[in-house]
C-alpha cells in the first residue's frame, strides 16, 4: 500500500468535511428546540419543572459526549432500536446541545432585572406573552456571543462522531491514514479544515461580543 | 363616594420579617392617597399587594370589585384596572415609546395595529411628549423615561393607578415636571394611590396622606395634618426632612 496524497484524497477529506458541518447543523438545530424546552423549564414556576430539568442537565453535562454517543449508539441497538450512525450521533449531539444551550439561555433569560417582568405582568401581560414580546428579545442580545461561541465547541464534537463509523471529517482523514500511512500531512490538512469552519465563528462571536459591551457601554 | 381599594387588616411578612402588621385604608373613587414614612415602613409593600405584585398571608383585599385574597381572583383582569408606576420607570429598552405605551394594549386588548399610533399619541399628549413617539427609552431623560412610563399606564385606562417614588432616582427639575404630570392627572379625577417622600406635593395635591411607621398605619389625615402631626413618630419624621 502506500503512495501519494493526491487530489482524490482532498476531495474524499472535503467530503468529510461537508458531513461534518451537516451533522453540526443538525446537532444545533434540533438542540437549540430541545435547549429552548431546557430553558423554559429551568426557569419554569413550576418546581417540579425546574428540578426535573435540573437533574436532566447535571446528568448530561456530568457525562462525556462518548458516553451518551455509546449508549445512544450500541445500547439501542441492544434493545432493537437500530439507528443510522448520522441518527445516533445527531441524537446524542441534540442531547449534548439541549443541556449546554439550556443552562446558557436560562443565565441570559435571567440576567433581564426583575423589574422587566414586574413592569410588563403590571400591564397585564400574561407569562409567555411578557417572555416572548419582553424578555426574550433582551436575552438574545445577551446571549448571541456564547451561544456562537458554544457552536464552535459543537462542531469540534462532531469528530466524536467518527468512532461509530459516521464518515466526517476526522473520519475521512483515518481512511485515507490508513491507505497513505502519513498521518502527519493527513490529520494536519484535517487541522486545518477544522480551523477553517472554527476561527470564523470565533471571530464573529469575539465581534458580537464587542458590539454587546459597546451598546451597554452607551445604555449606561 | 364608594371606596375602590379596600385594606383590611393585611399582614404580610418576607421570611420572618413581618412588614405589613395588620395594614387598614381605603381609597374612593377619584381620591389621591398619599403614602408617606420612612424607608422600611412598608409603605412600598402596601401599594405592591394592590396590583399583586406582592401575595398577602392575611386580611381581606379588595380592588375593583376584584377580591385579591381570593384564590379564584383574575389576576389579568384586576391588572387592567390597575396601572402602576415603578421608581425605576421599567420602560421596555429594546421598543420605541410607541410599541412600549401600546404593547399591552395591542396583546391585552387586541387593539389593531392601525389604531395603536393614534393610542400612543393620544396618550403621550397627556404627559407632554408627543414628539418623542419614535424614539428609544436611553434617548431620553429620567424625567422624560418617568413620563412615558406614565403614558404607557394610561393607554391601558386604569381605574386606579399606583405611583411608587417614581421621583426618587430624580433630580428636583426632572421632579418637577414628572409631578406636574402627576397633578394634572389627579385634576382630572384620576383614583391615585401614591407613595412618595415629596411632602410638598402631598399637601398639596393629596386628598389624605397615611402616614406609616413600623409596618402600620400610624396616622392618617387631609394634607394639613402634615401642618399639624398628632404623633411624635410622624412629628419626628417631618423635622427629619425625610
Amino acid at each position: 500500500m502506500g503512495g501519494s496524497f493526491t487530489i482524490n484524497h482532498l476531495v474524499y477529506l472535503l467530503q468529510g468535511m461537508m458531513w461534518t458541518v451537516v451533522l453540526s447543523a443538525l446537532a444545533f438545530l434540533l438542540g437549540s428546540v430541545a435547549g429552548f424546552g431546557v430553558m423554559l423549564m429551568r426557569t419554569a414556576r413550576t418546581r417540579l419543572l425546574r428540578q426535573i430539568s435540573f437533574v436532566y442537565v447535571q446528568v448530561i453535562q456530568g457525562t462525556p459526549l462518548l458516553i451518551v454517543l455509546f449508549v445512544v449508539y450500541f445500547g439501542l441497538g441492544v434493545v432493537g432500536i437500530e439507528l443510522p450512525p448520522l441518527l445516533a450521533a445527531g441524537v446524542s449531539l441534540m442531547v449534548y446541545c439541549s443541556a449546554f444551550l439550556g443552562e446558557i439561555w436560562r443565565g441570559c433569560v435571567e440576567s433581564v432585572p426583575r423589574t422587566q417582568w414586574e413592569a410588563a405582568e403590571g400591564l397585564a401581560l400574561t407569562r409567555w406573552q411578557t417572555l416572548v414580546d419582553v424578555i426574550l428579545p433582551q436575552a438574545a442580545r445577551i446571549a448571541t456571543p456564547p451561544t456562537v461561541g458554544f457552536l464552535v465547541q459543537v462542531l469540534k464534537s462532531t469528530s466524536l462522531a467518527s468512532v461509530v463509523g459516521f464518515v466526517e471529517l476526522t473520519r475521512a482523514a483515518q481512511v485515507v491514514n490508513n491507505s497513505l500511512f502519513t498521518p502527519f500531512l493527513v490529520f494536519g490538512i484535517a487541522g486545518v479544515l477544522y480551523f477553517a469552519l472554527c476561527y470564523p465563528l470565533s471571530r464573529w462571536s469575539r465581534s458580537l461580543e464587542r458590539k454587546l459591551n459597546v451598546g451597554r457601554r452607551q445604555a449606561a | 363616594m364608594s371606596a375602590v381599594v379596600k385594606l383590611h387588616d393585611i399582614h404580610k411578612s418576607f421570611g420572618s420579617v413581618e412588614v405589613l402588621k395588620g395594614v387598614s385604608f381605603e381609597i374612593d373613587k377619584g381620591e389621591v392617597v398619599a403614602i408617606i414614612g420612612r424607608s422600611g415602613s412598608g409603605k412600598s409593600t402596601a401599594l405592591r399587594c394592590i396590583n399583586r405584585l406582592e401575595t398577602i398571608q392575611s386580611g381581606t383585599l379588595e380592588v375593583c370589585g376584584h377580591r385579591i385574597d381570593h384564590a379564584d381572583l383574575d389576576l389579568r383582569a384586576l391588572r387592567q384596572d390597575v396601572g402602576m408606576v415603578f421608581q425605576s420607570y421599567n420602560l421596555f429598552p429594546h421598543l420605541t415609546v410607541e410599541e412600549n405605551i401600546t404593547l399591552a394594549p395591542r396583546r391585552v386588548k387586541k387593539l389593531p395595529t392601525r389604531d395603536a399610533r393614534a393610542l400612543a399619541l393620544s396618550s403621550l399628549e397627556r404627559v407632554g411628549l408627543a414628539e418623542k413617539i419614535d424614539a428609544y427609552p436611553e434617548q431620553l431623560s429620567g424625567g422624560q423615561q418617568q413620563r412615558v412610563a406614565i403614558a404607557r399606564s394610561l393607554a391601558m385606562q386604569p381605574k386606579v393607578m399606583l405611583f411608587d417614588e417614581v421621583t426618587s432616582a430624580l433630580d428636583p427639575q426632572l421632579t418637577g415636571e414628572v409631578l406636574r404630570v402627576m397633578e394634572i392627572l389627579a385634576q382630572g379625577g384620576m383614583t391615585m394611590a401614591v407613595v412618595t417622600h415629596e411632602m410638598a406635593f402631598a399637601r398639596r395635591v393629596a386628598d389624605r396622606v397615611i402616614f406609616m411607621h413600623q409596618g402600620r398605619v400610624w396616622e392618617t389625615g387631609p394634607g394639613a395634618m402634615l401642618d399639624d402631626p398628632q404623633t411624635p413618630e410622624l412629628r419626628a419624621f417631618l423635622a427629619n426632612g425625610l
